[in-house]
């Protein structure tokens, strides 16, 4: 009886000081106060779409188009890597996306690598080696922010897992330079909305204002199978390699997956008959 | 304890009787998990989750185990080896996703645990020690899964040790000392991700010690059914082995197909993608939030928005910070206190019409919506929702359970298991809760015809 | 599952233990536990293939040395899979020394062109790793003792191996192993 008596009072005292110091007066300001206002710039935010027929690894039966990996690679290679790293990846790992061994070696030899001179023991670098993970473009993030105004480019690593809807959100980022809608501009500048210098417009950036200069542009490379390089594409193409360099174990994940949820079904049909079987007679039957 | 008509433990060979004069062993087995276990005939599939939870312990201390042969915790490498795991161990990736959404299905299953035997009162006499046992290993989950949490040193990860220890920091005198001392530093670094590996490895142990306690108390009264009735003889029961044994064996398919699911097909639904950036001390998340297990104690922690002030004068008695630590802690806290908060002398809440409508329509969707908005942005009107929820969740348990407990008209139960299962049932003395009388046998009545006023569970 | 109260008119448990009963009963409990053995069994696999090398690991297989730079007699320690390598360069002498051994009563009896490539038989590749508990063998430093035979000699439990790395003397059950090597230039091999 005690205690229950001092349980009710307790109850009572905190639900007070909740309703009567926080809630009441939070109730107020919701209800009378100045509303609460969203930053300006989320009149613009976009969520990420995915390209037209999605992605060949989507869903529980998706597969690498190892075509389309390799031209994301020469995305990576020829525009990304001048300022992003990728440091869990090594070019042992381009075997993964389908090519041999000795063009792998090959590859991995046209990147430059941070080394040591043999006889001097002096910092230099050297060509690479398919051991070698993918070098950072900058010996540091004090060099890197130095290069770009301030703003360090992200790894690309893990991009795409490190992204709501990673994927699709490196697309759409990509192929989403574009100007910001008139009526919506001149709303947000009302508020105080602007895209300071050096900056760039993107609807699809956590707040629209973004460090990276649009950096697609068409036929900025040429894919060797021929493909028209065009900035859809080439979004597409990057956004794939780099949902492969989060997650190379992705396809092999879901194969798998499929495998032993079937197994698990079966047994579980047997565990069920089983059971049955021995509670037979034990329950009362149905009417 | 037993039941007198619990079977005994016959060793057959020569072998087995040899162990069991030695290290009775086996018998123990029998008795606790096997054939030598009464327990009663009606539980429902509700009572599934205690063997489920068990198995989830061993899931995570084995896939733990694991992961701990390839991680280091130092902050400079911490984050470079989980991924070292996911890449280049031999089936690493496995191992991480299932022992990270083993920590999310280990949470479901307590949680689904711990609610049945709110629902269903187990927490009643004769089985307070059970309870309270349960609601240690609760808190040490917590303690283990947040530790859990910061080892791969992303950036939830960091911000969510500096958040949580920030909390200890709201305690009057003592609070900011301790949380140093808890971090061994000024922010979550090395000293921090050591210990906090430490102690994640050694939890779980503890765990396992305080589950065998849990089940050693199960065992002194048997385990309650959905009726709330007492074991009365032999017919209200099964042996364990082989009932439950099958019962529980065709749950754990069940659970391990939806287990493995999320595994291989939404490893990262429930985790957070910021977790997939490297702990960054100069730069906070947009928006932290825990893992979703602890959405609703996150939402209490932040309900309580202002400081407690004498009105008029600006003296604060207790600052917000401290309020909503304490109402957090409060609020696990309440728990050790509700076999002596409800008297009512009703088990199962199958017969108690006006809890019923509290629990379904009352404590439930406050949970829900606690968990909701603890995941959402500190803003209206989630806010003034994480209020209201956080103040029926104390009126509930403080308020509401004690006096229901008294004023409450309760349904009649029925005389006993095998009555609640069959229809019917010899009753020796006519009336309720009459003499027991293990000897009575069910006479399976042909043709009777249940008077339906009843409604046992399953 | 709810099974309200009903009738209890079932068919007694003992109805269903008919002969034919029993019998299918029986099938379905070694089914149903026969696979979840299978399914424990599988995984093990897993659980015990993640402490074999892990990709990274495997992936180091390959070691350059340049050995242009080694003088007759003197010898360089390299790193071959987080393990000693040892490549001596032999003089004349030690070549018509070893040779002439070739013959001699051996525990591991290899002749030197079979421990060396073809037209560089003076290029000693071994593992510094004694065959006996694993131990590295001293005398690939200048001044270190080589051993009765002039070759190696392991200090832990005393084996002796002579220039070209073939145990004479002392505990060690094989010579110290040659591993695979090819000559990528006139200077350089690729081990591994």
């Amino acid at each position: 009886m005690t205690i229950r008596l001092a349980g009710i009072l307790i109850g009572l005292g905190i639900t007070a000081v909740l309703v009567l110091w926080s809630l009441i007066p939070g109730a107020y300001n919701y209800a009378f106060g100045p509303p609460a206002e969203k930053p300006a710039y989320y009149v613009f935010k976009e969520k990420p779409v995915a390209p037209e027929g999605g992605f060949s690894f989507d869903g529980p039966l998706g597969k690498w188009d190892y075509a389309q990996l390799q031209r994301g690679y020469a995305v990576y290679k020829q525009v990304c890597s001048a300022c992003h790293g990728l440091k869990y990846v090594a070019f042992r790992n381009l075997e993964e996306l389908g090519y041999t061994e000795a063009q792998v070696r090959a590859e991995a030899a046209t990147w430059n690598v941070p080394g040591i001179d043999p006889n001097t023991g002096e910092a230099t670098t050297r060509p690479g080696e398919p051991t070698d993970y993918f070098p950072n473009p900058y010996p540091n993030d004090v060099a890197a922010a130095a290069a770009n105004n301030n703003a360090i480019p992200p790894d690309l690593s893990l991009m795409t897992k490190a992204r709501k809807d990673g994927t699709n959100y490196v697309y759409s980022l990509l192929n989403g330079y574009v100007d910001p809608d008139p009526e919506k501009l001149a709303k947000a500048q009302e508020n105080g909305f602007e895209t300071p210098p050096g900056l760039y417009f993107n609807p699809w950036f956590s707040n629209v204002n973004l460090a990276m200069p649009p950096q697609l542009y068409p036929d900025l490379i040429t894919y060797d199978d021929g493909t028209e390089a065009t900035v859809p594409q080439m979004s597409a193409d990057i956004a794939a390699f780099l949902t492969w360099t989060a997650e190379p174990s992705l396809v092999q994940r879901k194969q798998t997956g499929w495998f032993v949820i079937a197994f698990l079904i079966f047994a579980t049909g047997l565990a069920f008959l089983s059971y049955k079987q021995i509670w037979a007679g034990k329950k009362a039957k149905k009417k | 304890m037993s039941f007198a008509w619990a079977k005994q433990y016959e060793p057959k060979s020569a072998f087995t009787k040899w162990v069991d004069e030695k290290l009775p062993l086996p018998r123990l087995v029998y008795n606790a998990v096997g054939a030598g276990y009464p327990v009663p005939r009606n539980l429902n599939y509700m009572w599934n989750f205690g063997v489920l939870a068990g198995f989830c312990l061993v899931l995570q201390i084995v896939t733990g185990v694991i992961l701990a042969m390839h991680y280091a915790a130092n902050t400079e490498v911490a984050f470079g080896t989980v991924e070292h795991i996911m890449r280049n161990v031999n089936y690493g990736w496995m191992m991480r996703y299932a022992h990270a959404n083993g920590a999310s299905f280990f949470f479901i299953v307590i949680y689904l645990h711990i609610f049945r035997g709110l629902y269903y009162s187990s927490y009643k006499a004769p089985r307070e020690m059970i309870w309270l046992l349960g609601v240690v290993i609760f808190l040490l989950m917590m303690a283990t899964a947040f530790m859990g949490y910061v080892l791969p040193w992303g950036q939830m990860s960091f911000w969510g040790a500096k958040v949580i220890t920030g909390l200890f920091g709201a305690i009057p005198f003592i609070g900011e000392p301790l949380q140093i001392w808890l971090l061994g530093g000024f922010a979550p670094d090395n000293a921090a991700l050591n210990r906090f590996f430490s102690l994640h490895f050694l939890l779980p142990f503890v765990i396992a010690g305080v589950v065998i306690l849990h089940i050693w108390a199960l065992h002194i009264p048997g385990s309650s059914n959905p009726t709330g009735v007492e074991v009365k003889k032999e017919s209200d029961t099964v042996p364990f082995h082989p009932y439950y044994t099958s019962k529980d064996g065709f749950g754990l398919g069940v659970f391990l197909i939806l287990f493995t699911f999320m595994v291989f097909f939404l490893p990262n639904m429930l985790g957070h993608p910021d977790n997939y950036i490297e702990a960054n001390p100069l730069s906070t998340p947009a928006l932290i939030v825990p893992e979703w297990y602890f959405l609703p104690f996150y939402a209490i922690l932040r309900a309580f928005t202002a400081d407690l002030t004498i009105p008029f004068t600006g003296i604060v008695l207790i600052e917000a910070k401290l309020l909503g630590v304490i109402a957090m802690f409060g609020s696990i806290l309440v728990w050790f206190f509700l076999p002596w908060l409800d008297k009512s002398p009703v088990r199962s809440g199958h017969y108690r019409p006006m809890f019923k409508k509290f629990f379904w329509f009352g404590l439930i969707p406050c949970m829900a919506l606690l968990t909701y908005v603890g995941g959402a942005p500190a803003e209206e009107p989630y806010v003034l929702l994480s209020q209201i929820a956080t103040a029926y969740y104390f009126l509930h348990f403080l308020v509401i359970l004690p006096i229901v407990s008294q004023i409450e008209v309760p349904k009649p139960l029925p005389y006993s298991i095998t009555e609640a299962v069959l229809g019917s049932d010899d009753k020796p003395g006519g009336t309720d809760g009459g003499g027991d009388n293990p000897q009575a046998v069910v006479k399976p009545l042909p043709g009777s015809d249940p008077d339906g006023s009843l409604q046992p569970a399953e | 599952m709810a099974s309200t109260g009903a009738s209890a008119g079932a068919t007694p448990p003992e109805a269903a233990d008919s002969e034919d009963g029993v019998r299918r009963r029986d099938w379905i409990h070694v089914a149903a536990l026969g696979t979840a053995g299978v399914g424990g069994a599988a995984v093990l696999l897993p659980a015990i293939s993640q402490m074999a090398p892990s990709k990274d690991v495997l992936a180091e297989s390959t070691t350059d040395v340049d050995v242009g730079a080694i003088q007759p007699g003197q010898s360089i320690k390299a790193v071959f899979r987080k393990q000693p390598l040892f490549v001596k360069r032999l003089t004349p002498e030690e070549v018509a020394e070893a040779k002439a051994d070739d013959a001699a009563n051996m525990r591991d009896p290899q002749t030197l062109a079979e421990r060396t490539s073809e037209g560089n038989e003076d290029i000693l590749v071994t593992m510094g790793v004694c065959t006996h508990l694993g131990c590295v063998p001293l005398g690939a430093a200048e001044g270190e003792n080589k051993g009765e035979f002039g070759g190696y000699f392991c200090p832990c439990h005393g084996s002796h191996y002579d220039v070209a790395g073939r145990i004479r003397k002392g505990p060690a059950p094989t010579n110290l192993e040659v591993p695979e090597y090819s000559f990528t230039s006139e200077s350089t091999i690729r081990v591994g």
